[in-house]
């Protein structure tokens, strides 16, 4: 884990999420980031086509429906941003021959997606009950014109701000798993945002144990 | 590593988690000093020298030495000695196809029915359902069902159910009533008198002496997922005095 400097601000919207609100996938989630909301599905291990088939792993198919709209490049830069962290986190070579589907339905977009889109991703992974080798969180990072770094930003800071910055951090050794990046910023400020990162990636895996804690607790 | 495995027991753990083998420091020189075997069920994994736990859920542990993550799941995957119900989907030459609930259809040799030869064939259709077990389920192969033990004696397994109604609910939930002392199925012993049919695929089978029943206790069933121990006893009690 990297320092982190005095001038950053490590705070993270009110977040929250709810599992198994679906009836007819394997595992679905919703997860809330202040005003952003993001909902989602996961099917398999399911039947795939022989077409599609890999004889040694599962195949992982993302798909993020927009709220407004037809899934177009942009969202197709998303999904492949998820679908490669899903990729390094499942186990995927205990499916062989499987296909696993991970849908992503935007209900309101406020700033930071891409992390409430990993965020859901992970949580409905979990409730599916995919084997994994580790969890992962999404985290967003906003440098603004004067140079502070901002966490989880709304959409109004992210249209102002000079950099933007989404890193998929893992829980065992808190590295990086995935960085998508848009603006300009000097390798500094790039180390300092992972470093606050890293630290906003312990409230968020505290709370997946705690809700986790709750699911169990309620059956028995 | 099994001290420590042992007091994480009844502990909600997430994938990722790990337990490494600890060696103690000192070794004692005078007393014969055992290796440790710990057996690791489902949702542990072992990577290297460490145990990685790879689904989220409750450590179970039954004594001496077994250790397994109880996770709730919705989606089956085949494994050996398990008996499921299927829905044959196919014939096709000697063998049924069987829609088990997995990530591929369970094939059903003709042959694996009590008592059934070449010239003696069972009265099977497509649409059916069975109840079988499987003789090979691995993420390798095509999985293969039998309507027979190993000796040859069906005991309870083959085509069944006219009459019922078969529904879906999670594996937890299958786990639950099959266990030795279950709560759930004394308290269903409790109302009208029925017959199940478990599949540990997560699919039930119901029948009872009028439709009306069949349906109540499919729904109770189906309900009893979600509440706790308390909600289920009194909302039992409420359909044994006649109230729904």
């Amino acid at each position: 884990m990297m320092e982190v400097s005095g001038s950053s601000n490590v705070c993270l919207r009110e977040f929250g999420c709810e599992q198994s609100l679906l009836s007819r996938p394997d595992g679905s989630s919703s997860f809330v980031q202040g005003d952003t909301s993001v909902m989602a599905g996961v099917y398999g291990p399911a039947e795939v086509k022989v077409s599609k088939e890999v004889y040694d792993r599962a195949v992982l198919e993302v798909l993020i429906q927009p709220k407004v709209g037809l899934p177009s490049v942009r969202e197709r830069s998303q999904e492949q941003c998820v679908r490669e962290t899903c990729e390094a986190s499942l186990l995927l070579s205990l499916h062989p021959r499987s296909s696993l589907t991970l849908i992503l339905q935007v209900l309101h977009d406020d700033g930071s997606l891409l992390s409430c889109c990993l965020n859901a991703a992970c949580m409905a992974l979990m409730d599916a009950g995919l084997p994994m080798s580790c969890l992962f969180c999404g985290v967003t990072c906003a440098i603004t014109a004067e140079g502070e770094i901002i966490t989880d930003p709304t959409a109004a800071q992210e249209k102002e701000s000079r950099a933007l910055m989404t890193f998929a951090i893992d829980s065992t050794e808190r590295k990086v798993m995935m960085s998508s990046t848009k603006g300009s910023f000097s390798v500094h400020e790039l180390q300092q945002c992972i470093a606050v990162s890293q630290k906003a990636s312990e409230k968020i895996f505290q709370f997946y144990r705690d809700s986790v804690k709750r699911r169990y607790s309620k059956t028995h | 590593m099994f001290s420590s495995l042992k007091q994480r027991v009844e502990d909600v753990l997430l994938a990722g988690d790990e337990f490494s083998f600890e060696t103690d420091d000192t070794i004692s020189l005078t007393e014969p000093v055992k290796p440790e075997k710990a057996v690791c069920g489902p949702g542990l994994r072992r990577s290297g020298d460490r145990l990685v736990v790879c689904k989220s859920g409750v450590l179970r542990h039954k004594p001496p030495n077994v250790f397994w993550i109880d996770s709730q799941q919705r989606r089956y995957v085949p494994a050996k000695g398990e008996t499921v119900i299927g829905i044959v989907t196919a014939k096709s030459g000697d063998m049924f196809k069987v829609d088990v609930g997995g990530s591929e259809q369970a094939s059903l040799s003709y042959l694996a029915f009590e008592g059934a030869t070449k010239r003696n064939r069972p009265n099977v259709v497509v649409g059916d359902l069975v109840f079988a077990q499987f003789i090979i389920a691995n993420k390798d192969m095509e999985p293969e069902l039998a309507c027979m033990d190993s000796s040859g004696r069906a005991s309870g397994m083959g085509v069944f159910g006219a009459g019922g109604l078969m529904f879906t609910v999670s594996l937890g939930l299958v786990r639950r009533l099959l266990s030795p002392h279950s709560e759930v199925r004394s308290d269903l012993e409790t109302l009208f008198p029925c017959e199940l049919v478990i599949g540990m695929n997560g699919r039930l089978w119901v029948r009872s002496s009028s439709i009306q029943q069949t349906l109540i206790i499919a729904n109770l069933l189906q309900s009893c997922e979600t509440m706790t121990a308390q909600q289920r006893k009194e909302l039992f009690r409420r359909v044994q005095q006649g109230a729904l």
